[in-house]
């Protein structure tokens, strides 16, 4: 489990390079470090539901990223914020 | 004949009767659900949203759980997903898109603004926020607030408890109601104390 303010990476993961999937994880934020916001509950993992497996619980967060981390032209305070499931995060 | 080439009456009515079968649904739960999906509209959420001006228990409950907020205006809410509320002030605005889809708080809502599933509205709502307000909507965010654009990506749905405007003191629920538009719970617009009367931006469009 993840802390709120807590800084975490979006995994630079790209698994729809392999096979068909589900992701909820937007491809702009692969790789991104941002801070976590609030654990906003369990769900079952989209990931294994949307091919109707067993889909186990996984955390679900709130996290904030500056802007331009993503779009270098961004003004610099605005900011995105995402729900991510833990197992698309880690910590930098 | 697949399932991608039958005939969608057919295919819905033979899922429905497997469903009832099965015993997952039954045809009043199916029918209770499309009445109450009808008769959710922009309405709904600008109830919430007047009541949390006036009220600041109700606007505690509305940003800490916007389901349980909703069901207490008497707003159906089981066995949809979970209602949040992100409120706008002077330091910061939210705007929500859903970059994936078209993820939408229908149930506060309604059916959602047909720009709202564009590619044009999630693409620029992400990368260039500022702009795409300011040139279709004409609502210019000041260099002073912080924007941050909420991508509805999971399991939650996102609803804007927008800035109360100026010129309204005294106001009751109902004439706040009225003035709370469906893109000032989206972020694209903000309230206004005397709304245009001319046009709201790209939201008329049909």
């Amino acid at each position: 489990m993840f802390a709120p303010g807590e800084t975490v990476r979006v995994k630079d993961a790209w698994p729809e390079a392999t096979g068909p999937v589900h992701i909820r994880t937007p491809h702009y934020v692969r790789g991104v470090t941002g801070e976590i916001v609030r654990h906003l509950g369990d769900f079952p993992n989209p990931e294994d539901l949307a091919f109707a497996r067993p889909a186990e619980t996984r955390p679900l967060y709130h996290v904030r990223f500056r802007k331009g981390a993503v779009w270098p032209e961004a003004k610099p305070d605005d900011e995105l914020l995402i729900e991510i499931f833990e197992h698309w995060l880690e910590r930098p | 004949m697949t399932i991608l080439e039958a005939d969608s009456d057919q295919l819905l009515a033979a899922v429905r009767a497997l469903l009832e079968r099965k015993g997952i649904v039954t045809s009043p739960e199916v029918h209770a659900q499309i009445a109450s999906t009808d008769a959710a509209s922009p309405g709904q959420g600008a109830r919430m949203v007047a009541k949390a001006w006036v009220d600041p228990d109700y606007r505690g409950l509305l940003l800490e759980d916007g389901t349980r907020a909703a069901e207490a205006l008497g707003i159906r809410m089981r066995g949809l997903p979970p209602l949040g509320v992100l409120e706008n002030g002077l330091e910061v605005h939210h705007l929500v898109v859903c970059t994936l889809c078209s993820c939408y708080p229908r149930a506060v809502l309604g059916y959602p603004p047909f720009w709202y599933k564009s590619a044009a509205y999630r693409a620029r709502a992400i990368r260039d926020p500022r702009e795409l307000l300011a040139s279709e909507w004409k609502t210019v965010i000041p260099d002073t607030v912080k924007l941050r654009v909420v991508d509805s990506t999971a399991d939650y749905r996102w609803m804007v408890l927008p800035r109360r405007p100026d010129g309204t003191e005294g106001w009751d629920e109902e004439q706040l109601a009225a003035i709370v538009r469906v893109g000032d719970m989206i972020g694209v617009t903000v309230p206004e104390a005397q709304p245009a009367a001319v046009g709201t931006g790209s939201e008329t469009r049909s």
